[in-house]
């Protein structure tokens, strides 16, 4: 197959509430990728546009983005698998480039959160489960999380204070991106003293601190074949493999509770793909929407054996100068959640590390990179794995 | 002569808020009416199916038989919420749960009066129908007798 390029990434700064339209959100992350990539809107052949609808007042964005960005009269498309969407659409992308129907794809991530409240929101989440038989009973994000993190608990003995260390991680890199929603100091203590807002219960076994925030952003990454890639002379990034899976939305119809089956397969096809093993693995973004997707997510991509998660973070193997460096960008934890965005966000991260442009966060010489994203709780899952030019 | 069709939305009584009026597995708001809880299972290859389902999705028929969820399940995990969706306030806090009857597994909540503190993964539960008190339809996870 043809190789394919990451040669343009943007993102807008994350914010709990953006003070423009979903069109102005958009153009800040668009605006810094085609500067990245150093072309023009006039470049590229079609867009992807990626978001969970129902958070928008404008029907069908895509169409509307387009024209925004000056990509008329480009074809757009509109994809979406929650909050795994623009990582949907980076694979849609691909395919789009190595069938040959385009030689440069845009794919646009974004989500406008803060139009409607904290709770309608939990709400719209609850309803990526299944609204016939799940959400009757008042289910949310952060209990089907919490269903996984207590069978975590009882089967393997991963405890409440592992997942605490993985949020420290988190805001110990959140603290050095600029882009991101929560950039506060946040301590071990915390999480055992009661009169502390991250210890506070939301779904038992996770607390506040366990779990993300809603933010407002937007994300871009810019594909292209390798005949442009070579043309505009940029450093590129390849996509080496490109895995995704589902599962059962109900959680009747799935047999492991405690890990996501479609995140194992994603990353099966992923590393089949592009021939590499987890040990190859450099740096990695993992969807850490709650701690226990992080825990979980480092045993589904083979970076520890189940139920060994929590060894990695208790020895630090997952900070940034350890063994396999995860989420050291502050992750969903810190950047914040624009369900639509994050996927593009992940792999930003993911492209500056591989081109050794990540500045504080920097990764020393990696080469291979891997980013984990999954929609739902496990009702899509995407992994993808890229490299520098060798 | 009436002109109006009568649109079975029968399952617009399930849980606390119902998301879902019309669905092709209706009877299952009557069965809860008659204290049952059902699923159902395909007459072709015998699979059984919970949630109740229309369609098997192995044989690609519809020929489905109700069956009764009785007996004991094994609990599989569980989660107490401090915090609910909206529309569902007023039963904070509650737990979700699931329940593994080996052919299938059931997804639903705990019984109010049951504490998190004497729920432990593996123990055997019994689901019933449950009435809430805002007239809506149920079920439940109890301990076994």
């Amino acid at each position: 197959m043809s190789k394919v390029a990451i040669i343009g990434v943007g993102q807008s700064k994350f914010v709990r509430q953006y003070p423009g339209s979903i069109r102005e959100l958009v153009f800040d992350g668009f605006k810094e990728a085609v500067a990245d990539a150093g072309i023009t809107a006039g470049d590229i052949g079609a867009s992807v546009v990626c978001s969970a609808p129902e958070y928008d007042k404008q029907r069908s964005p895509a169409g509307v983005l387009a024209e925004y960005l000056g990509l008329n009269p480009q074809p757009t498309f509109y994809v979406e698998s929650l909050c795994s969407s623009s990582s949907t659409g980076l694979r849609l992308a691909y395919a789009l480039v190595t069938s040959g129907l385009h030689s440069v794809v845009a794919v646009l991530g974004f989500q406008k959160m803060s139009e409607i409240s904290s709770s309608e929101s939990q709400e719209r989440m609850g309803r990526g489960a299944d609204i016939q038989w799940e959400s009757p009973f008042g289910t949310m994000m952060p209990a089907y999380y919490a269903m996984y993190a207590r069978a975590h608990m009882e089967t393997y003995g991963t405890s409440p204070d592992d997942l605490a260390l993985i949020r420290v991680k988190a805001a110990t890199y959140g603290q050095l991106n600029d882009r991101a929603v929560y950039r506060k100091p946040v301590t071990f203590d915390m999480f055992g003293d009661p009169n502390n807002r991250m210890s506070g219960p939301v779904a038992s076994p996770l607390r506040v601190g366990d779990c993300c925030a809603n933010a407002d952003g937007s994300s871009c990454i810019i594909v292209a074949n390798e005949e442009k890639t070579k043309a505009f002379g940029r450093k590129p990034v390849w996509i080496l493999g490109t895995g995704a899976a589902t599962a059962s939305v109900n959680l009747a119809g799935r047999d492991l509770f405690t890990g996501l089956s479609a995140a194992r397969e994603a990353a099966r096809q992923a590393y089949d793909m592009a021939g590499v093993t987890p040990e190859d693995v450099d740096v990695a973004e993992v969807h850490d929407c709650f701690t226990i997707a992080e825990l979980m997510a480092y045993e589904d991509l083979g970076f520890a054996e189940p139920g060994k998660g929590r060894e990695l973070i208790r020895s630090k193997a997952t900070y940034k100068e350890g063994r396999i460096p995860v989420n050291v960008d502050g992750g969903l934890l810190s950047k914040g959640h624009p369900i639509g965005a994050t996927g593009g966000s992940q792999i930003r991260t993911i492209v500056l590390q591989l081109r050794g442009e990540a500045g504080d966060i920097q990764v020393k010489d990696p080469a291979v990179g891997l980013v984990h994203n999954i929609g739902g709780v496990g009702l899509y899952g995407n992994v993808t794995i890229l490299g520098r030019d060798s | 002569m009436s002109t109006v069709k009568e649109v079975d939305d029968r399952f617009k009584r399930f849980g606390t808020v119902s998301f879902t009026g019309i669905s092709k597995i209706n009877d299952f708001i009557d069965h809860l009416d008659d204290g049952r809880v059902t699923g159902t299972r395909c007459t072709d290859c015998g699979r059984a199916f919970f949630p109740p389902r229309a369609d098997c999705c192995q044989c690609r028929t519809s020929r489905m038989q109700w069956f009764d969820i009785a007996g004991r399940g094994r609990l599989v995990t569980y989660s107490r919420l401090a915090f609910a969706p909206v529309g569902f306030q007023d039963d904070v806090p509650y737990c979700i749960a699931l329940l593994d009857y080996g052919d299938y597994k059931v997804f639903g909540r705990i019984a109010a009066d049951l504490p998190e503190e004497d729920l432990k993964i593996g123990m055997e539960m019994v689901t019933t129908v449950n009435t809430l008190p805002n007239g809506q339809l149920n079920y439940v996870f109890k301990k076994k007798r």
